[in-house]
């Protein structure tokens, strides 16, 4: 199966990967999300770390994938459209969007689920030591 | 000289076919274009004699006798014909009954045997799918345990294509002959690379291909021993009676004849070649071991062809590794890599984790072959593991200390 040039670029030059810190670190650090999804068996996981401020923007997300090409490249991608965005923002991105962005095959559709499920994961676990809801719109975006 | 780029290692998938082949092969394309059928003129005999020349090249390969030759459009076709026609023979029940007779197979046999195998389960007959030990071989003790009065069949591949292990295929054979149940042996791996003898090492009917000798695509045969004892077959393929009667249909006259020649070529070029690949693929295996960390070689350390190894990188997806090492050619037990999405059965079967299934490369090398690409692919490959663990999650877990194997992924 040949891949999309935006799959390769962001496979040979993949965009912010790295961590906020270790595993033990950022489980206690308030101002990082953490999302890990997916399973080694299954061929893919992906680690999302966020680093929102007090305004409730994500300043900076870092991954790290255990996956296919196309794995690599949406969650390399995540990172890119998260930077910048408000939390409530973020939950707006779509898995059809990334699909459209890098043109993936249908057999690759779950590459661009897991991505999604990993930044409503890390948005989760941001939510969750900051005392919040996690389903429900932060307070920064009520107003 | 400089390395032409990208480099094939997945000689076990196909080969090139070799330039001397394809000069036999190029006369009985439009020169001498007759049917071997036809028994009355010049144009019939020359075709005839090109057919007969390479039944004795194809024969002389595994020590038989030339009459013992069916020719098939490849192995998957001789498996299909060994499998069903000999079920159809030897059954203990008529067609359409159950208790028909017992076959013993592998779980991690190529599909062209498998799936025979599990249509004539549908069909009446029972089959005993053999699990292999975590070296992924196939005893002679394993078959004998499984063995029942009512076993008319067993096919067991001489060498796995996935991971190159060698079965303990004089020893079944012995076995199935002492015991009078019908042996064959899926030798597509095997034979042009491994000294081959079907009346030293016991064999009835025996499966290879062109395409995997440096021969063409789309022709193989079928070795079916005529005495000690004569083995029957039903065709599956009805018509003018080619062939013995066993495989109709005009015969693929240059095929053959290519097929042929490669038999020859590997008969005279193998002992060479064996010594060759062998250092290459050692080569491959100690160099990538020693400077890759959690590597695994899968599969018998010693029983094992020369020219395949499948070596799992932990913590790397095998897809994406293909993706890093794109100057390679070569093949991944990884889920992505397959049209089922599962990770490779040949793995799973041996009892290597899903994960380092997904995480496997396989490698196999061939007649071109040169140090010189070995060394470029140790580079490459090491090279995509170091690009691909700095990204991998899991990688970093294993340098925390973590046991990944004991985390509750939450699978999606």
């Amino acid at each position: 199966m040949a891949y999309s040039d935006k799959v390769v670029d962001h496979f040979q030059h993949p965009r912010n990967v790295g961590s906020f810190g270790t595993s033990t670190d950022v489980a206690k650090r308030t101002d990082v999300g953490v999302g890990i999804v997916g399973a080694p068996e299954c061929g893919d996981v992906m680690q999302l770390h966020i680093k929102v401020n007090e305004q409730g923007v994500i300043e900076d997300a870092k991954f790290k994938c255990f996956g296919c090409g196309s794995a690599i490249a949406s969650s390399s991608l995540a990172t890119e459209w998260l930077k910048g965005k408000s939390v409530d923002e973020a939950l707006t991105i779509k898995n059809t969007q990334i699909v459209e962005e890098l043109s993936l095959p249908p057999v690759k559709i779950h590459c661009s689920v897991l991505a999604e499920d990993s930044i409503r994961a890390a948005i989760a676990d941001y939510r969750k030591k900051n005392g919040m809801a996690a389903d429900s719109a932060t307070h920064a975006a009520t107003h | 000289m400089a390395l032409k780029l990208p480099i094939y290692f997945d000689h076990a998938a196909t080969t090139r076919c070799d330039p001397r082949v394809v000069e036999a092969m190029l006369p009985y394309f439009s020169e001498k274009f007759g049917n071997s059928s036809s028994r009355n003129h010049k144009f019939g005999w020359e075709s005839e004699d090109g057919v007969e020349l390479a039944r004795e090249q194809s024969a002389a390969l595994i020590g038989a006798n030339p009459k013992e030759i069916i020719f098939t459009s490849g192995a998957t076709e001789s498996n299909n014909l060994a499998i069903k026609g000999a079920a159809e023979i030897y059954a203990k029940a008529p067609a359409g009954q159950t208790g028909r007779g017992h076959i013993i197979s592998a779980i991690h046999e190529h599909k062209a045997v498998l799936d025979p195998c599990k249509r004539l389960q549908r069909e009446g007959f029972e089959v005993t799918f053999l699990a292999p030990g975590t070296d992924g071989v196939i005893t002679a003790d394993m078959v004998a345990a499984a063995i029942r009065p009512d076993t008319i069949l067993v096919s067991i591949m001489w060498a796995n294509n996935e991971i190159g292990v060698i079965n303990e295929i004089p020893q079944i054979g012995k076995l199935c002959h002492d015991k009078e149940i019908v042996f064959h042996t899926d030798a597509t791996q095997w034979v042009g690379k491994m000294p081959t003898d079907v009346e030293r090492d016991h064999i009835d009917l025996l499966s290879w291909s062109g395409h995997k000798i440096y021969g063409p695509k789309g022709v193989g045969a079928l070795f079916v021993r005529r005495r000690k004892p004569r083995i029957r077959l039903e065709a599956i393929i009805d018509g003018g009676g080619h062939e013995r009667g066993m495989r109709s249909g005009t015969l693929n006259v240059t095929g053959i004849v290519g097929f042929g020649k490669a038999c020859e070529l590997c008969q005279h070029e193998m002992e060479h070649e064996r010594e060759r690949v062998v250092k290459f693929r050692r080569k491959l295996e100690t160099e990538l071991s020693r400077r890759i960390e959690v590597t695994q070689v899968n599969g018998h350390a010693e029983k094992r062809l020369p020219h395949v190894t499948n070596i799992s990188f932990g913590f790397v997806e095998g897809e994406s590794l293909m993706m890093g090492v794109k100057d390679i050619a070569c093949s991944s037990g990884s889920a992505c890599t397959s049209a089922s999405l599962e990770p490779s059965y040949v793995l799973k079967g041996l009892g290597v984790g899903d994960e380092l299934a997904h995480s496997s490369l396989r490698l196999s090398l061939g007649r071109w072959t040169t140090e010189e690409e070995v060394d470029f692919a140790i580079e490459q490959i090491v090279a995509a593991v170091e690009h691909l663990r700095l990204m991998s999650p899991l990688f970093d877990l294993h340098k925390e200390g973590v046991d990944i194997s004991k985390i509750q992924w939450q699978a999606h």
